[in-house]
C-alpha cells in the first residue's frame, strides 16, 4: 500500500471512532456549560456544580461537559442544552436559579423553558438561530466556528468536527504542494502587521539547514484583546493542526507554543491537547504512519509584552530578557538558536487547517482581494453586546459597533474606537464607514493590531486614553532603544500633566515632535507604534486636548483632578440616604433641612454615589472644571459655580 | 530581606528540588525560575545564587531575567494576592478606581505587601476577561464587574473567614454578592 494510502486510513479509523463517540452523546440529552476564563468570572463554574448536583441527585441520565467560550461575552455564563427531540437552545446569563428551573422544567419535564433562552444552534420551527439576529447575519465564523460547542479536552469532538483530516491531507501532498496552497490563499499573518504567511514559510523553507523550528506566538499582550485565549481555551486543537502543518510544510521536528503565563486555563488545555494527540500519533514520531516527526513543547512566558516581538520572543525561549534583536536577519533564516525558525500567530495558524480543507479558493471568496478570510475581534468597552465576533475583512466599523455589538450602550453617542491596542489608534465616527482591512487601517493611523477593539462614548476621555497607553507602553519598553525608552517617559509625563490640569499651549506640538522621533528611532514595532494612540487622539481630538489645557476642563469629565462631584439640592430627597451608605470614606454629610452634601476635601472622587443615587432623582453630578476649594463643603459652591 | 529561622535551608531544598527536574541549560532558566517562584512565592536572593551556580551563568544574569519580566516578584507575597486588572477596558470601566479602593482599604500601594502579609496588591496588564470590565484576580479566582463596594465585601469575607477559623465555628451571615 502506499503511504498516502496508510495516512488516509489512519485518519479514517481515528475519524470513525470519533464519530461513534460523539453520536453515542447525542442519543441522551447533553448539557454544554461554558468555562473559559471569562465564563468563570462570572459565575459559570458554580453554574456547572449546580447542574451536575441536581443532576446526580435526581439520578438522570445526562451528560454534563464543559467547553469552551462562544464568543457572546456579555451573556456569560452561557449553558447549551441539546435534548433529543428538540432543537439545541443556547441560554444566557445563567445563573444557579435557573439552572435548577433548566433541570426540572426542560430535562425532566419538556418544557425548553423559551424565556431564558438566547437562541436556537440550528434551524428549526421553535425558536429563531443566531443567524436570525444581525449578528448572526454580519458573521461569517471560521475559525471561531467549534469554539464553544465542542469539548476542548477531547480530542475526539475535534476529530468529529473533521479535525486533523487537513493534517491528514497535508501529509498526503507534498510539503512544496501544501506550501503553493498557503501562498494562493493569500493568508496574511493575524498578528498585527499582516504579513503573507506564505512567503514567511517559504522563506524558512529554502533557508539552509537541517534542523528548523515553529512557534506558535500566543503571548498576548495587548490589554483590551482576549480572542488567542478564547481559542486556545475553546479549541486547542485547530492550532495544533495549524501548527504540525507549518512544521510538515518547513521541514521542522520541533515546536513551541509560547504562551502568557497569565493564562493558565490555556496552558492546561494545551498540555491535555498535546497529550491526547501524542496518544493518537498525531504528534510525535511518524505522525499518522508517515514518516514526519514532530513535537511540541509549552513555554510560558513571564509577562513581558515586548515578548511579542519575535525577536524578543527567541530571546525569552533562549533564556534571555525579551530584548527584541536588529532584522534582518528574520527568524526564517535564523531565529531560534540561529537556526530558521517561523514564527505564527494563534489565529494566523487556525486558518491553515481551514485553508487546507477548503482549499485557497474558497478562502480568497471571503473578505477583501488584499485581505482574504475574516477578521475576529474582540469588543469591549462601551458597546452593548461585548464578546468575540468574527467577520469578513471588509465590514465597515458602523456594521461591527452597531449591527454586530448592538450599538452603544445606554444609547449614549459613539465617540471613537480605540482599534489594535497600545500598537492602534483611536479612530472618530468619521471612520465608521471605513471597511476594516489590514491597509486601510494603517491609512487611518492606526493598525490591525491583534484585534482588540474598545468602544468609547462621551464619558471616555481621549487624551486620558492616550495617557493610558503610553503608561503601558512606557512600562513595558525593554530600554533597549534610547528614543522608546525616554521618549515614552518623556510623552508619559506631558500627558499626565495635562490631564492634571498642568498642561501648556506648547504641549500638543512637543507630543507630535516626539512621537516622530520615537518612532524613527525605535527598532521594534512596540517604540515604532507606540506614539499612535497619541498621534491619532491629537489628530482627531485636538479640542479635548485644548480643553484640557486652557480651560482646565475636561469634556468627558473623567480626568480625576479636573472634576468635582455635587449634589444638586434642587433634585436630592429628603427621604433617601442611598449616597450616604454608598461613600466608602463617609465624605457626604446630610445638611440642617435634610438634604445630601459632599465634603470636597474628603471626597476621593471613587463614583460610588454616582451609581448609587436612584434614577427618579438622578442628584449627584459631576463638574469640570472643578469647584475650588473655599471650606469644606460643597453647599454654596455649587452655586457660585454655575453662575 | 532577611531570612527567618530555617527559612534557608528550606530555600535551599526547594530549589535543589527544581532544579533536578530540568535540565541545567541556559534554555530553562525561565522555567526554573517560575517553578522556584510557585514553591516559594518569590525569588530570594539565595535562590538565584543557587541557580547561577547549577547553570554556571552569571548571577547578574539570573538576575536580569528575575527583574525583566514582570511576573517575577522578589518579595515574599501576602498571604492572600489581589491582582487588579489595568487593561484597556477595565481602566475605562473604572479599573483605577477599584485600584484605588484597595490601596485606600488596606493602605498600602500597588506592589506592597501589607505589614502582617495578609494581602500583596499588584497591577496586571490584562487578563483577557475584558467583557466583564472592571476585573479583579484574587487567589486565581477571577471577579467580575468589581465596584468599590465590592472591594469591601471581598475584604470583609477575607475578615469573615479569619475570625471563623479563629474561633468556633459558628454560621455568619455572609454579605451576599454584589450584582
Amino acid at each position: 500500500m502506499s503511504a498516502t494510502g496508510t495516512i488516509i486510513q489512519a485518519y479514517e479509523s481515528l475519524k470513525k471512532a470519533a464519530v461513534i463517540k460523539v453520536e453515542a452523546l447525542k442519543q441522551k440529552p447533553l448539557v454544554l456549560v461554558g468555562t473559559a476564563t471569562c465564563g468563570r468570572a462570572a459565575g459559570a463554574l458554580n453554574v456547572l456544580q449546580t447542574f451536575r448536583d441536581e443532576i446526580s441527585c435526581r439520578s438522570l441520565d445526562v451528560e454534563v461537559k464543559e467547553v469552551g467560550c462562544i464568543g457572546h461575552c456579555y451573556a456569560e455564563p452561557v449553558v447549551i442544552i441539546a435534548k433529543p427531540g428538540f432543537p439545541a437552545l443556547c441560554y444566557g446569563s445563567v445563573d444557579e436559579g435557573m439552572a435548577g428551573r433548566l433541570v426540572t422544567d426542560f430535562l425532566i419535564n419538556d418544557d425548553p423553558c423559551y424565556e431564558f433562552a438566547m437562541a436556537a444552534l440550528e434551524p428549526n420551527d421553535q425558536f429563531p438561530t443566531f443567524a436570525d439576529f444581525p449578528r448572526g447575519v454580519y458573521e461569517k465564523k471560521i475559525i471561531l466556528a467549534d469554539c464553544g460547542l465542542i469539548d476542548p479536552e477531547d480530542i475526539d469532538h475535534y476529530i468529529a468536527h473533521d479535525g486533523y483530516a487537513a493534517l491528514a491531507k497535508a501529509l498526503s501532498m507534498d510539503p512544496a504542494e501544501v506550501l503553493e496552497e498557503i501562498k494562493n490563499s493569500k493568508l496574511r499573518g493575524r498578528g498585527g502587521a499582516g504579513f503573507p504567511t506564505g512567503l514567511k514559510w517559504e522563506a524558512c523553507r529554502n533557508a539552509s539547514g537541517d534542523q528548523k523550528y515553529v512557534i506558535c506566538n500566543a503571548d498576548e499582550g495587548d490589554p483590551g484583546a482576549f480572542m488567542d485565549r478564547a481559542i486556545l481555551e475553546s479549541n486547542p486543537h485547530q492550532v495544533l493542526e495549524g501548527l504540525i502543518i507549518a512544521a510538515y510544510t518547513v521541514g521542522a521536528e520541533q515546536g513551541y507554543i509560547y504562551v502568557r503565563a497569565e493564562y493558565p486555563l490555556a496552558v492546561t488545555r494545551i498540555r491535555t491537547a498535546l497529550e491526547q494527540a501524542r496518544e493518537r500519533h498525531l504528534l510525535g514520531e511518524s505522525i499518522l504512519g508517515s514518516n514526519f516527526n514532530f513535537d511540541i513543547k509549552i513555554f510560558q512566558g513571564s509577562g513581558a509584552f515586548v515578548c511579542g516581538e519575535e525577536t524578543a520572543l527567541i530571546a525569552s525561549i533562549e533564556g534571555f530578557a525579551g530584548v527584541p534583536n536588529h532584522r534582518p536577519p528574520y527568524p526564517a533564516h535564523a531565529g531560534l538558536h540561529s537556526k530558521p525558525t517561523v514564527i505564527n500567530n494563534v489565529k494566523t495558524l487556525s486558518y491553515v487547517p481551514h485553508i487546507i480543507r477548503n482549499g485557497s479558493d474558497w478562502f480568497k471568496s471571503i473578505g477583501t482581494p488584499d485581505s482574504p478570510g475574516t477578521a475576529v475581534f474582540a469588543l469591549a468597552g462601551k458597546v452593548v453586546s461585548t464578546g468575540l465576533a468574527e467577520v469578513p475583512m471588509g465590514t465597515t466599523l458602523r456594521t461591527l459597533v452597531y449591527d454586530v455589538g448592538n450599538g452603544i450602550k445606554e444609547d449614549k453617542p459613539f465617540k471613537a474606537v480605540q482599534i489594535g491596542g497600545p500598537s492602534g489608534g483611536c479612530l472618530p465616527e468619521s471612520a465608521l464607514d471605513l471597511p476594516i482591512d489590514f491597509d486601510s487601517l494603517q491609512q487611518a493611523g492606526a493598525m490591525m493590531g491583534s484585534g482588540g477593539l474598545v468602544v468609547l462614548d462621551e464619558d471616555d476621555c481621549m487624551v486620558e486614553i492616550a495617557r493610558f497607553f503610553l503608561d503601558f507602553t512606557q512600562k513595558e519598553s525593554c530600554g533597549k532603544c534610547t528614543f522608546c525608552r525616554l521618549g515614552t517617559k518623556q510623552m508619559l509625563d506631558i500627558l499626565t500633566e495635562i490631564t492634571e490640569g498642568r498642561g501648556k499651549p506648547e504641549d500638543i506640538d512637543l507630543l507630535w515632535e516626539l512621537a516622530e522621533d520615537i518612532k524613527a528611532g525605535s527598532l521594534c514595532g512596540l517604540g515604532k507604534t507606540a506614539p499612535n494612540p497619541v498621534l491619532t487622539t491629537i489628530r482627531y481630538f485636538r479640542h479635548e486636548y485644548e480643553a484640557h489645557i486652557q480651560e482646565g476642563r475636561c469634556p468627558a469629565l473623567m480626568c480625576k483632578e479636573l472634576i468635582s462631584y455635587a449634589i444638586i439640592p434642587e433634585k436630592c430627597s429628603k427621604l433617601c440616604n442611598v449616597c450616604i451608605g454608598s461613600c466608602p470614606v463617609e465624605a457626604i454629610y446630610t445638611r440642617d433641612d435634610m438634604l445630601k452634601a459632599i465634603y470636597l476635601d474628603k471626597c476621593v472622587k471613587c463614583n460610588s454615589c454616582m451609581v448609587a443615587c436612584p434614577p427618579q432623582y438622578k442628584a449627584v453630578v459631576k463638574v469640570s472644571p472643578p469647584i475650588v476649594e473655599r471650606g469644606g463643603s460643597q453647599d454654596e459652591q455649587l452655586s457660585n459655580h454655575n453662575n | 530581606m532577611d531570612l527567618q529561622d530555617g527559612e534557608a535551608e528550606v530555600i535551599r531544598a526547594e530549589v535543589d528540588g527544581v532544579l533536578q527536574r530540568h535540565g541545567l541549560e541556559r534554555e530553562n532558566l525561565i522555567p526554573i525560575l517560575q517553578d522556584v517562584q510557585s514553591r516559594l512565592g518569590y525569588l530570594p536572593k539565595e535562590a538565584m545564587q543557587q541557580i547561577s551556580e547549577a547553570l554556571k551563568i552569571p548571577e547578574v544574569d539570573v538576575y536580569s531575567v528575575g527583574t525583566f519580566y514582570n511576573q517575577f516578584r522578589l518579595n515574599p507575597p501576602g498571604k492572600h494576592q489581589i491582582k487588579v486588572c489595568m487593561g484597556t477596558a477595565c481602566h475605562m470601566m473604572g479599573g483605577h478606581i477599584i485600584l484605588e479602593s484597595f490601596e485606600r482599604r488596606l493602605e498600602i500601594k500597588e506592589g506592597e505587601t501589607t505589614p502582617d502579609r495578609e494581602f500583596s496588591l499588584e497591577r496586571v496588564a490584562c487578563v483577557g476577561c475584558c467583557a466583564l470590565a472592571p476585573v479583579v484576580v484574587v487567589d486565581e479566582k477571577v471577579e467580575a464587574k468589581v465596584s468599590p463596594i465590592r472591594v469591601d465585601g471581598i475584604l470583609l469575607a477575607f475578615e469573615i473567614e479569619s475570625k471563623k477559623s479563629g474561633e468556633i465555628e459558628k454560621p455568619v451571615e455572609e454579605e451576599g454578592r454584589m450584582q
